[in-house]
């Protein structure tokens, strides 16, 4: 883990390596209760113990299955939702249990962009009342009135200012997530969640989205998280990417490293996944993966040990008894952590391989 | 343009780029409200629209019965003995049906001679206000407790649920045959007509809650799992605005659906309450009043017809436009 240096802020011209977010083994556990007296009998270990950082100014892709718990981490860190445990640095501030009143400045320097544009704006108010919201609800002062800055944010992100007065449902979904992008930026923050930002639109818009995303941190020197269920909507435009596996991080690395080295055996099933044309969510399950059959199992009761090896033609008896820590393996690049015991080697000819169908 | 889902504008913008206008010529750009869509398709209902200008009808009749009947026709209570054979107490009227009479357009009620006309107009005063008052006091309970429900969740959500439970339960007819029977005659400084319209208006709206706040509930759970409550959330923003702000806006629209289908029920639960002897007490003029007296004189049907004529086009108005409403605010329930 990378020390934190904030407040020396030594004067270097490349990207620093200093944290804007870490979370330090951080865990959701949503209870399940039963009877009148809501005991609780078991829990959705949704997140269970993760550890990254995000540094100033890159871009972290998420990523993992449907259920793995992207949004719940992308809820936690964004204090939408509380951790069960562990702990959310923020600019070197613990956010971790703030209540709505000490988290309120801190949201000005983080938002965050949801996935399904139709559900994310209010269809009662107009587009000028949405992305001015941000204005109201802080309290911020503008220069010339927030009708201003409002159209100055649509033309920022390529919409008519002049659409200030209609509501939501006159748009496409590739303009609505332009205006949930708009209201994010509205109060200039520093880092920008963004779950799963392009999955709900068509694939022709996708790459406008992604490349506006890709615009405004070059513009306005953003530092993003992405979630994505899919490695290749995040490799272009990801610094580093994280993979999730049932409520845990089984690989991390700088994009470089991932894509050309894929160490856990999950990454590699993820990555040989044969792309289906139409990737909106709901198809998102009846996908092919290639090497990766079976359903993740529940998260709440994951398997002992490695929670992929219901699923890892790797598997060895050690796999269900030990958990493999999230660690450099022997000949990686500095960074590039993996949580497995036989990490795949390369030009390794994995077993177990099926077409798809 | 048209309006509906395919109203939305193309999405093959280059990004940074502001979309181009493909809607031809180039008109001021006002937002259409989904409240002005509503009224546009409900201009096109024509049932609805029906309904609509009866109960307009129906309330300027109410609040103007007095000048109607002073210019028109005669005090509802008072006699017109001259109408009625002394021997039979039937009206000697030889007009069709007993009415039509152009000094007495619905005819006269044995066994005094009253006026039907005047006594049907200000019927109506009394069953809109008490129907009006106690949906209102309904919906004020209902949506109240509802959306606390439904936005906080965990035990309050269960008490308001049980109340809920228990209100939708309550035999509520009986309950209001004993209690109005048992109204004194004075009480809170009221008495009289008075006293009986207000608490008919508590009993009908206090036990009627429990419907209105099941569904506002339903409506706020869904709406509270929507992203853009959320995104005001993550904004920063209180609870009390989140209610205000994000949800009471999108609870209008499900609240004058069935404020407006409520208003019938309340009616016919008054009409009811006074045909049992148990509402407003003769001799002040009540729909449910008149049908419960016309029981005796089965044998002359004008004097139970234009009553029951009034409670059923009134009703039937109220649920017309309701159901009309219903489509127009959201077209997926159709
Ligand atoms: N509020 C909640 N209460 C109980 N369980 C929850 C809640 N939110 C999420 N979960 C569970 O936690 C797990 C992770 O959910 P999460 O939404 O974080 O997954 P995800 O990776 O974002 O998946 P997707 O790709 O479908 O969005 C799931 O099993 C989900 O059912
Ligand atoms: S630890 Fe074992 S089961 Fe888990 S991914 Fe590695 S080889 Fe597979
Ligand atoms: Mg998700």
């Amino acid at each position: 883990m990378t020390e934190s240096t904030a407040g020396e802020s030594v004067a270097t011209q490349t990207p620093t390596k200093e944290a804007l977010l870490s979370a330090q083994g951080l865990q959701k556990h949503f209870p399940i209760t039963k009877g009148l007296l809501k005991r609780q009998v078991a829990a959705v270990k949704a997140v269970d113990g993760i550890d990254f950082d995000v540094y100033k100014g890159e871009t972290l892709g998420l990523v993992g299955e449907s259920g793995c718990g992207k949004s719940t981490t992308g809820r936690l860190i964004t204090r939408l939702a509380e951790p069960t445990a562990g702990k959310i640095m923020f600019d070197g501030k613990d956010i971790s249990h703030l209540g709505t009143g000490a988290m309120r400045p801190f949201r000005r320097d983080m938002q965050m962009i949801f996935q399904d544009p139709f559900s994310s704006l209010n269809p009662r108010h107009t587009v000028g009342t949405i992305v001015g919201a941000p204005f109201h609800i802080q309290g911020v002062k503008t220069p010339h009135g927030v009708k201003r800055a409002v159209q100055d944010l649509l033309k920022l992100v390529g919409l008519n200012p002049e659409h200030y007065n209609r509501y939501p449902h006159e748009f496409s979904g590739g303009q609505r997530q332009r205006i949930g992008i708009a209201r994010t930026l509205a109060l200039k923050p520093k880092l920008i969640i963004a779950d799963e930002p392009v999955s709900a639109l068509d694939v022709s818009i996708q790459a406008q989205v992604v490349n506006l995303l890709e615009d405004l941190q070059n513009e306005l020197g953003l530092t993003y998280v992405v979630i994505a269920h899919d490695l290749s909507v995040v490799r272009h435009i990801s610094d580093r990417v994280a993979v999730m596996y049932l409520g845990k991080i089984v690989e991390i690395a700088d994009r470089e490293s991932l894509y050309s080295n894929p160490r856990h055996p999950y990454t590699v099933a993820l990555m040989s996944a044969v792309p289906v044309p139409n990737p909106r969510r709901r198809e998102a399950n009846q996908r092919q993966r290639v090497l990766l059959t079976g359903d993740v199992p529940s998260p709440i009761d994951p398997p002992t040990g490695c929670r992929f090896r219901t699923r890892c033609w790797k598997a060895q008896d050690i796999c269900a008894t030990t958990e493999p820590p999230l660690v450099v393996r022997e000949g990686d690049a500095p960074g590039h952590q993996t949580a497995c015991h036989f990490p795949v080697a390369d030009n390794e000819e994995v077993a177990g391989r099926t077409a798809a169908a | 343009m048209v309006v509906g889902p395919d109203a939305s504008i193309s999405d093959q913008v280059p990004v940074g780029q502001p979309p181009a206008e493909a809607e031809g010529p180039q008109k001021a750009i006002e937002g259409r409200s989904l409240g002005q869509i509503a009224w546009r398709r409900l201009k096109r209902d024509k049932a609805a629209m029906a309904g609509g200008i009866v109960i307009i009808l129906l309330i300027l009749i109410a609040i103007f019965a007095p000048l109607i009947v002073n210019a028109w026709g005669y005090d509802p209570n008072s006699f017109h003995q001259e109408t009625m054979d002394p021997a039979t107490q039937a009206p000697t009227s030889t007009f069709p049906f007993g009415s039509f009479d152009p000094k007495h357009l619905m005819g006269v009620e044995p066994p005094f001679g009253r006026d039907i006309f005047s006594r049907v107009l200000y019927g109506a005063r009394i069953s809109l206000l008490i129907a009006f008052l106690a949906t209102l006091l309904s919906v004020i309970i209902g949506a109240t407790l509802g959306v606390i429900a439904g936005y906080l969740g965990g035990w309050v959500d269960w008490v308001i649920s049980r109340a809920m439970d228990l209100f939708l339960a309550f035999p509520i007819l009986v309950f209001a045959i004993a209690l109005a029977g048992v109204i004194p005659d004075k009480a809170f400084g009221l008495s009289g007509d008075t006293l009986r319209i207000v608490l008919l208006i508590f009993i009908i709206g206090f036990f009627n809650w429990g419907y209105m706040a099941r569904i506002v509930r339903g409506q706020t759970l869904s709406l509270r799992e929507r992203e853009f409550v959320d995104a005001a959330r993550s904004l920063g923003a209180r609870s009390g605005y989140i209610l205000r702000k994000e949800l009471l806006p999108n609870l209008v629209a499900p609240i004058l659906i069935y404020a407006t289908l409520l208003i019938p029920t309340n009616i016919l639960f008054e009409a009811g309450l006074s045909f049992l002897g148990v509402g407003i007490r003769p001799p002040t003029a009540t729909w449910g009043g008149m049908l419960s007296e016309a029981v005796r004189y089965y044998t002359m049907p004008h004097f139970m017809f234009w009553p029951g004529l009034a409670i059923f086009i009134t009703v039937l108005a109220f649920n017309l436009f309701g159901d009309g409403l219903r489509d127009a605010l959201d077209p997926k329930t159709r």
